[in-house]
């Protein structure tokens, strides 16, 4: 029997806890204060601790290393509940995607290593993939050349996520094959502090962190590959998939926010004497993101729910989970702001935080273009 | 073996012994069966296998075996669904009894009237139509004016219904009428059950922009209806009319997402797409449908996951809340948009009205097409649908 399409008591108790502690700790206002005071490392040391003591930073890792074993679906519930309040976190980058990609790849003296720094809230993480504008897992043109008992690594990469501030990075690179070919690709895990190794910040219009790397011939061992050489590919798009998924449920999060501020503003904001609520133009609109948002809550848990019970639909259905949030976030993110008027225009008004995370969100790990294409060329056409 | 492993065992084996062969192919549209007292069974197997599907209940698998039903379990359902589908059986009846009309009357009706009408609708004896729709009353259904006026021993029935689907072909009606013309429009109202075969009841059908005529306009001229034929209280007919048009809607909601038509059905738009516009690689040649083509299965693909969420939801005690109407706008809204797509894959191939120039399904897309038109429209419009939505579920101020 597949799993139902519904949290379980755990898992419901989980979401609680998080909305509970999330929306005390780090409201909109908390984000508010890191961007305002131009904080460096652009988020909340002291509260990642405190996440990482509730289990969150470990949440898919498993007990033996350290972590609380609560699988995507837990991870997906706590990601909803960031969306929510703009929490600036490194839920993404580390414990989702740093946790990920050593568990699929990693050697056991890795997993051993890693998976417990991760899970203390020690070690932060960050995916080095992207080269370009545009979301595309295979268009590397960052070397790794073997020399003597290990590699040169040299190349330069962009929109890495959490990259200021990460300790380790897992870099893709091409071992071998042309810029563009699907295979000849290696992942290693380089330490940020390794000479060759240049960090600069990329300030995104949604305020979270992400970076510009360069690697100017660093000197890379045998122990730093993850996964096996020129084998990089599958685990980079089983990451790359898991992350697609894990970040649509980030996204769920601030859609069904702001939807649920913008009702209610229909409810409270009166013009020519009535409440603007009872106007049918907006009210349909209303009625057609609830159905929008009603298939996106079902496709993030059923992706969720793909990923944990190892289906091998998975490609498939984050494909279609982060398309249709990139979608839903982009029409809920312009209809609030819209139907707020004037006031959604006002820095002192969340609505523009919530857009401009949308559109950050929308780019990373793919777009709607490239993932359409992609569940295309998935399903045979 | 557990006793669900020995209901599959039994179920197969039944089957395969009396699942006619000549049921186990896809149906063509002229092919379904709708049963009643004047059926054309153009394929003999057909009325075979409604007759023992019908006498063991399994047209309707969940009514109880008192009303006709086959009693079964969900779980048991369930597998008998999975074992139906194995051997690729054909629906074996179609059905406003079943979809509408039956699920109505297991909630609402009198036990007497239960036990009378569920087992014929189960054999499929008489074939049923659904008087709602009035030439002054579509989106505004509760405006309705049909009136039955009580004389005694009978209900006397005056007014026309419009939008009657297949009322010229129909055995008996279950008909909304007023019968309080003084009290609020949502109070006169009762439910109704009469033979169209009663004198002063006349049908015309109405030809679609789709060429069929699947709609007739009924007219009721001084018919008699005997009073037990009244289903639950008088005047308040509209709470029943009400809990029917969500069976309607989900009946209609779901048409576009399955059969041959739906994604990765053999006539899809993504296979009719490589066949009528090309094909480079085993791609669709045209990069802009094929973005367009993926766009609109990946809805489809949500939707049915969210008809599963929503199921589950039910199973595990959550009331039914906004479900038909997020699902008839949806669902009717995609599966226009699915025969739009057909026509941009096929082109000029499916345009075709008539005539040997096209073949047997180039023209069927072009008439489905039209005719999907109107799933937007009956069973409530798709603004009506919003309004319901903005209403029941966001609490919007009216």
């Amino acid at each position: 029997m597949p799993m139902p399409l519904m949290l379980n008591e755990d898992q419901v108790q989980l979401k609680d806890a998080a909305r509970a502690f999330i929306q005390a700790k780090s409201p909109v206002t908390a984000f508010r204060k890191l961007r305002d005071n131009r904080e460096p490392d652009g988020f909340d040391r002291k509260l990642w601790k405190e996440m990482a003591e509730l289990g969150w930073a470990g949440i898919i890792i498993p007990e033996e290393f350290g972590g609380v074993g609560f699988g995507y679906v837990g991870l997906g519930v706590v990601l909803e509940e960031a969306g929510r309040t703009l929490l600036a976190s490194p839920l993404i980058s580390t414990a989702l995607i740093g946790a990920t990609a050593v568990l699929l790849g990693g050697s056991s003296a890795q997993k051993k290593e890693i998976l417990p720094a991760i899970t203390t809230g020690g070690w932060l993480m960050a995916l080095a993939h992207e080269e370009g504008p545009h979301h595309s897992p295979y268009a590397v043109s960052t070397k790794a050349k073997a020399e003597g008992d290990g590699f040169i690594l040299s190349g330069k990469k962009t929109f890495v996520l959490d990259g200021h501030v990460a300790d380790q990075l897992i870099v893709v690179a091409r071992t071998s094959g042309k810029r563009d070919a699907k295979q000849g690709l290696t992942l290693f895990l380089v330490d940020r502090a390794t000479p060759g190794v240049k960090v600069t910040r990329m300030h995104m219009t949604d305020s979270r962190n992400a970076a510009n790397v360069s690697f100017s011939k660093v000197k890379l061992g045998r122990h730093h590959v993850l996964g096996g050489i020129d084998q990089g590919t599958d685990i980079l798009d089983a990451v790359l998939d898991r992350a697609r998924i894990g970040l649509a449920a980030e996204m769920l999060g601030g859609v069904r926010e702001e939807f649920e501020r913008t009702v209610e503003y229909l409810k409270t904001r009166q013009q020519f004497g009535v409440l603007i609520g009872s106007f049918q133009a907006l009210k349909h609109r209303a009625a057609e993101m609830f159905c929008e948002i009603e298939l996106s809550v079902s496709v993030v848990l059923d992706g969720l729910i793909a990923i944990d019970e190892n289906r091998n639909d998975v490609p498939q259905i984050a494909s279609l989970v982060k398309a249709r949030l990139n979608d839903t976030y982009f029409l809920v993110s312009n209809e609030a702001l819209q139907m707020h008027g004037g006031i959604g225009m006002t820095d002192e008004f969340d609505m523009g935080l919530f857009m401009k995370r949308a559109r950050v969100a929308m780019a990373s790990f793919g777009d709607s273009l490239f993932h359409r294409d992609r569940y295309a060329a998935l399903e045979g056409y | 073996m557990s006793d669900l492993e020995k209901f599959r065992t039994e179920t197969r084996a039944w089957l395969e012994e009396n699942c006619p062969p000549s049921m186990r192919t896809p149906m063509p549209e002229d092919e379904t069966c709708w049963g009643g007292r004047n059926p054309v069974y153009k394929n003999p197997g057909t009325k075979v296998w409604m007759d023992r599907m019908g006498a063991r209940g399994w047209t309707v698998p969940t009514w109880p075996r008192e009303y006709g039903g086959g009693g079964l379990s969900k779980e048991e359902n369930q597998i008998l669904q999975q074992e139906l589908w194995r051997v690729r059986a054909r629906m074996p009846l179609a059905s406003f009894g079943i979809w509408m009309l039956g699920p109505a009357l297991l909630e609402f009706a009198s036990e007497e009237q239960k036990r009378h009408y569920l087992p014929q609708i189960a054999r499929g004896e008489i074939r049923w139509c659904q008087g709602y729709s009035e030439p002054g009353a579509g989106s505004d259904l509760a405006g309705l004016q049909t009136k039955a006026e009580d004389m005694g021993d009978h209900y006397l029935v005056n007014g026309s219904k419009i939008w009657t689907s297949y009322g010229h072909l129909a055995d008996w009606i279950f008909c909304l009428v007023r019968t309080d013309p003084k009290a609020s429009k949502h109070r006169g109202i009762s439910f109704l059950l009469f033979d169209m075969a009663t004198p002063g009841v006349s049908t015309k059908p109405i030809t679609l922009i789709s060429g069929a005529s699947v709609f007739a306009q009924t007219f009721f001229d001084n018919v008699k209806v005997p009073k037990p034929q009244l289903v639950g209280t008088l005047n308040d007919g509209w709470t029943i009319a009400k809990a029917l048009l969500q069976h309607e809607r989900n009946m209609i909601g779901n048409m576009g997402n399955t059969g041959i038509t739906g994604p990765g059905g053999s006539r899809s738009p993504a296979a009719m797409a490589k066949r009528y516009s090309g094909e480079i690689k085993g791609r669709i040649a045209d990069p802009a449908l094929r973005l367009e083509i993926a766009r609109h299965n990946m809805n489809s693909r949500a939707f049915g996951v969210t008809g599963q969420r929503m199921a589950d939801e039910m199973k595990a005690g959550a009331p039914p809340g906004p479900a038909s109407s997020m699902f008839k706008y949806y669902g009717t809204e995609q599966n226009k948009r699915k025969f739009e797509l057909l026509l941009q894959a096929m082109g000029t191939s499916a345009l075709g009205w008539e005539g040997k120039a096209f073949d047997e399904n180039e023209l069927g897309v072009t008439r489905e097409w039209l005719r999907s038109k109107g799933n937007s429209i009956e069973g409530g419009t798709s603004e009506v649908q919003l309004n319901i939505i903005a209403k029941n579920v966001l609490r919007l101020p009216d």
